[in-house]
């Protein structure tokens, strides 16, 4: 087994960091615009657990890196291909039926990456992830739930999160299929095993799909890079805002 | 900012064995109040892991109850701030990420107080039975796993109508 350089684990972990960031910052955009005040407070709260694992894990990658940038230099001073989150995270919310589909899919991979992790041979990322493992079990909840209650409600919201989802299908490819970063990572034990992670996943999205009378759309032949940071035009346009304020006033405190 | 995780207890041990620095450390941070939970101190929330006296210098090792709650680093500072006043020397606050922090570990006496605060607070270990802090009817129903705090979600009792906070079991 030999050891992956302090450079790839660095950009092992920024994949995980981002991935909770860019979804975290989404779905802070919906605060005072969800359709109900109960949702509006669940989707930040769900956004806050999911910046703090990456406050978390951005501070550890910045440390791997030694090259003094710490968890504020890691997330807005960064552009766009530099960020190595999935490709699905940064999709834009449009309804609540598609953000609800997104965060479903994101979930259950979360919860299993996060499960496996607790295990890993790097005993800071298992301890942040034995931490996160139990929030995400949490917003699986709340996203299988709803993703349930609309796919199994009217012929409406049906017909909503049917077509989020078929708008969305197509970037879980990036989720399962292993590049060979993860491969190496999972070699060395600090990364589940790709196949594992995959079968997890499958049997959490199929059982939820069922539930909620939605069909499984065809996969979807067309790579995504998000985590080797090729990104959709989507990201950029969210960094700008999200990175404005700390890149226009760099000294600027509370 | 994480610190070295160094060890761990499975549940804070008070006292035990402890001079009179930690002691007093202890009884001080007794009255350092949770901000979004004023009833409630960093000791009955069960955060704080372990106080340790040595060479004049004093640590002190806090858990985060949820990786994204905003009112971790007020309560580190309202540590530090608490700790300088009793003058045991230099204080240094390290965050523990593991094992990570279980609504188990709140204590008795925290849960009286949340009841009373009107939160109800998860009564037996592992089932979760809500109560109603107000009429104490089991008759109730969750209007979302979310409330005004990471830590809380939202109830309605369906005896008295009261809608009402719970502090989440996780």
């Amino acid at each position: 087994m030999s050891s992956p350089s302090a450079e790839a684990r660095f950009r092992y972990i920024l994949r995980l960091a981002d991935t909770s960031l860019i979804l975290g910052q989404r779905l802070g955009e919906w605060v005072g615009h969800a359709p109900a005040l109960e949702e509006d407070l669940g989707l930040a709260n769900i956004a806050l657990d999911l910046i703090g694992q990456a406050r978390l894990l951005l501070a550890y990658a910045g440390e791997i890196e030694g090259r003094g940038r710490d968890e504020d230099a890691l997330a807005f001073l960064r552009d766009a291909p530099e960020f190595r989150n999935v490709s699905l995270a940064e999709q834009p919310n449009c309804d609540f039926g598609q953000t609800i589909v997104r965060q479903a899919l994101l979930d259950a991979w979360q919860l299993g990456l996060y499960e496996a992790l607790v295990g890993s041979a790097d005993a800071r990322l298992g301890e942040i992830a034995a931490k996160a493992v139990k929030e995400t079990r949490y917003h699986l909840r709340f996203s299988a739930g709803w993703l349930v209650r609309l796919g199994d409600g009217t012929a409406e919201s049906h017909a909503r999160v049917a077509q989020g989802l078929e708008a969305l299908w197509r970037f879980t490819d990036e989720l399962l299929a292993p590049d060979a970063l993860d491969e190496e990572m999972a070699a060395a034990g600090i990364a589940p095993s790709p196949d594992a992670l995959r079968l997890r996943w499958e049997e959490r999205i199929g059982a939820v799909l069922e539930e909620a009378k939605l069909e499984r759309p065809a996969a979807s032949p067309y790579p995504w890079h998000g985590k080797r940071g090729v990104h959709t035009e989507h990201l950029g346009h969210m960094l700008g805002e999200m990175q404005h304020l700390p890149r226009t006033f760099p000294d600027a405190a509370w | 900012m994480v610190t070295e995780v160094t060890e761990t207890l499975a549940a804070p041990v008070r006292g035990q064995a402890a001079g009179p620095p930690e002691e007093r450390a202890w009884r001080a941070l007794c009255s350092v109040m949770d901000p979004e939970l004023p009833v409630l101190s960093v000791v009955d929330l069960g955060i704080v892991r372990y106080v340790r006296f040595a060479g004049g210098c004093l640590r002190v090792g806090i858990t985060p109850t949820y990786s994204g709650c905003p009112a971790t680093e007020v309560i580190q500072r309202s540590v530090r701030e608490a700790l300088a006043r009793e003058e045991l020397g230099e204080v240094t606050v390290e965050t523990v990420l593991s094992p990570p922090w279980t609504s188990e570990w709140l204590s008795e006496e925290g849960r009286r107080k949340l009841q009373a605060f009107g939160i109800a607070a998860p009564t037996a270990r592992a089932s979760c039975n809500v109560t109603c802090p107000r009429c104490c009817s089991h008759d109730v129903e969750r209007v979302s796993e979310f409330g005004s705090t990471p830590c809380k979600a939202h109830y309605r009792c369906s005896d008295c109508l009261e809608p009402f906070d719970v502090f989440k079991c996780i």
